[in-house]
């Protein structure tokens, strides 16, 4: 495919790791925000052609892993209710909480309908006056464009029966929550590009500055990922930090100016918690008060309900990179796909899912 | 969840821009993407979609640079090889 192939070409990406073995002369710790590119990481096995003293940590970008266990808990509560239809992204029908997850929910009775698109659940709500439809609006800023287009179009289509759980983050509060803890060995991020497709990167310059800390935004196939790690090492080496972009072809500085437009229309910034990291102040979007009437915690009542994480799951400290995956004394044996922990084993973009389904052997990684 | 690819718009139906809709095709696989927040594109062109939703045209020009990029480092290095 166009756009995808050409990127992946294996004697290309051999190039920029030699060139960044040619430049590498000390450890550095960099940062993929994304879970995408963890992904790509992982399964292309980039990590490998890295010079061994280059450690790539990563990050909390995966919206299904950090969603509170709260939210799962309350996005289940709902689907069990009779008259509703309860409309999702297929990777948070396994993600568990509390006591059960929205599979089994389905399972058991509860309307539970997996959408590509949050318009097809505005869909459902027209098509289905007579029942309750929420969607479950979880993602970053690549998400938000779409949940908040269905929110503006349920508005102007009077819809009363529409509504949605939300449980959106937001990017740099999370990079700033990292780079202030004590604990923090990031030097340099790879950040996420999709999210500035949205939002640009008018906003990482001051927190670049701040922690000192070169910021490359990065596309999500191999050369892409290389050649941000490439640019986030010459930077390191050459004592720069500053913003960079190397995904070109799709990021501009700006970012989507109708899209963003639109976001600030229906959202507006609030606190939000992280699943296994706590509470980030200024890190979510929640409803506008113009848009409040679309508030499914408000409409079913549940926008008081607090939950407390489990304790044996450790995803907290994989999502803030202070350990890796199989660092967890649960991975591949308490927690699997199958029977999962924590939500970082059950997203396709969760860095223990990616752990399990490409490195059985952590050997592979310990070896470096 | 986040995952956003490169598809090639086929056709664009309606004129609202708010609900302008487009058929993107995936490498053989077409879908329908809202196109309401890429006003500039047009049919041929390449855009990023994610969840139903064209974020970004893909910038022809641009996406060739990181191969002009990698050509440069050889020529730099033959450079180096053959002028010590
Ligand atoms: S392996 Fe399972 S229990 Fe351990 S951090 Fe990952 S999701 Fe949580």
């Amino acid at each position: 495919m166009k756009y995808l192939d050409e990127y992946r070409d294996g004697e290309r990406a051999q190039q920029f790791a030699r060139e960044i073995h040619r430049l590498t002369t000390r450890p550095w710790n960099i940062m993929e925000v994304c879970g995408g590119q963890t992904h790509a990481i992982v399964k292309f096995g980039i990590d490998e052609l890295l010079p061994k003293f280059i450690t790539l940590i990563h990050g909390p970008g995966c919206p299904v892993c950090v969603t509170p266990l709260e939210m799962i808990d309350k996005a289940l509560e709902i689907a069990a209710r009779p008259g509703v239809i309860f409309a999702s992204f297929g990777d948070m029908l396994r993600v568990p909480g509390s006591t059960t997850d929205l599979l089994s929910v389905k399972a058991t009775g509860g309307d539970v309908r997996i959408v590509y698109s949050p318009l097809d659940a505005v869909k459902l709500a027209e098509q289905n006056p007579a029942r309750e439809v929420v969607f479950f609006g979880v993602g970053f800023e690549t998400t938000a464009p779409a949940t908040a287009m269905a929110v503006y179009q349920a508005a102007q289509k009077e819809l009363k029966n529409f509504s949605m759980l939300i449980s959106h983050v937001l990017v740099p509060p999370a990079i700033e929550a990292l780079m202030s803890s004590p604990n923090c060995k990031v030097q340099g991020f790879l950040a996420a590009g999709h999210v500035c497709t949205v939002m640009g990167y008018w906003e990482y310059p001051p927190i670049a500055a701040k922690y000192h800390v070169p910021i490359v935004v990065t596309g999500f196939e191999p050369l892409d990922i290389l050649q941000g790690v490439l640019m986030v090492v010459q930077q390191l080496e050459s004592g720069r930090a500053e913003v960079e972009n190397q995904y070109t072809r799709a990021v501009r500085r700006e970012g989507n100016q109708s899209a963003q437009e639109i976001i600030r229309k229906v959202f507006k910034v609030v606190p939000r918690k992280w699943r296994g990291v706590g509470e980030i102040p200024q890190s979510g979007l929640g409803l506008n008060d113009a848009y409040a009437a679309f508030d499914a915690e408000k409409r079913f009542g549940l926008a008081d309900r607090h939950v407390d994480e489990p304790t044996e799951c450790l995803s907290g400290l994989v999502l803030q990179g202070q350990i890796k995956p199989h660092e967890c004394p649960a991975f591949g044996t308490r927690c699997t796909p199958e029977h999962p922990l924590g939500a970082t084993m059950v997203s396709s973009e969760g860095a223990c899912a990616a752990y399990y389904r490409y490195r059985r052997q952590p050997a592979v990684v310990e070896q470096k | 969840m986040c995952l956003a690819i490169p598809g090639k718009i086929e056709s664009i139906s309606g004129d609202d821009p708010l609900s302008r809709t487009g058929k993107v095709n995936f490498g053989g696989i077409l879908k329908e993407a809202c196109l309401a927040y890429v006003p500039e594109a047009k049919v041929g062109d390449y855009v990023i979609v994610h969840v139903g939703f064209a974020l970004s045209r893909v910038d022809e020009e641009e996406a060739h640079k990181v191969f002009a990029y990698l050509k440069e480092m050889e020529e730099l290095a033959e450079l180096k090889e053959t002028c010590p």
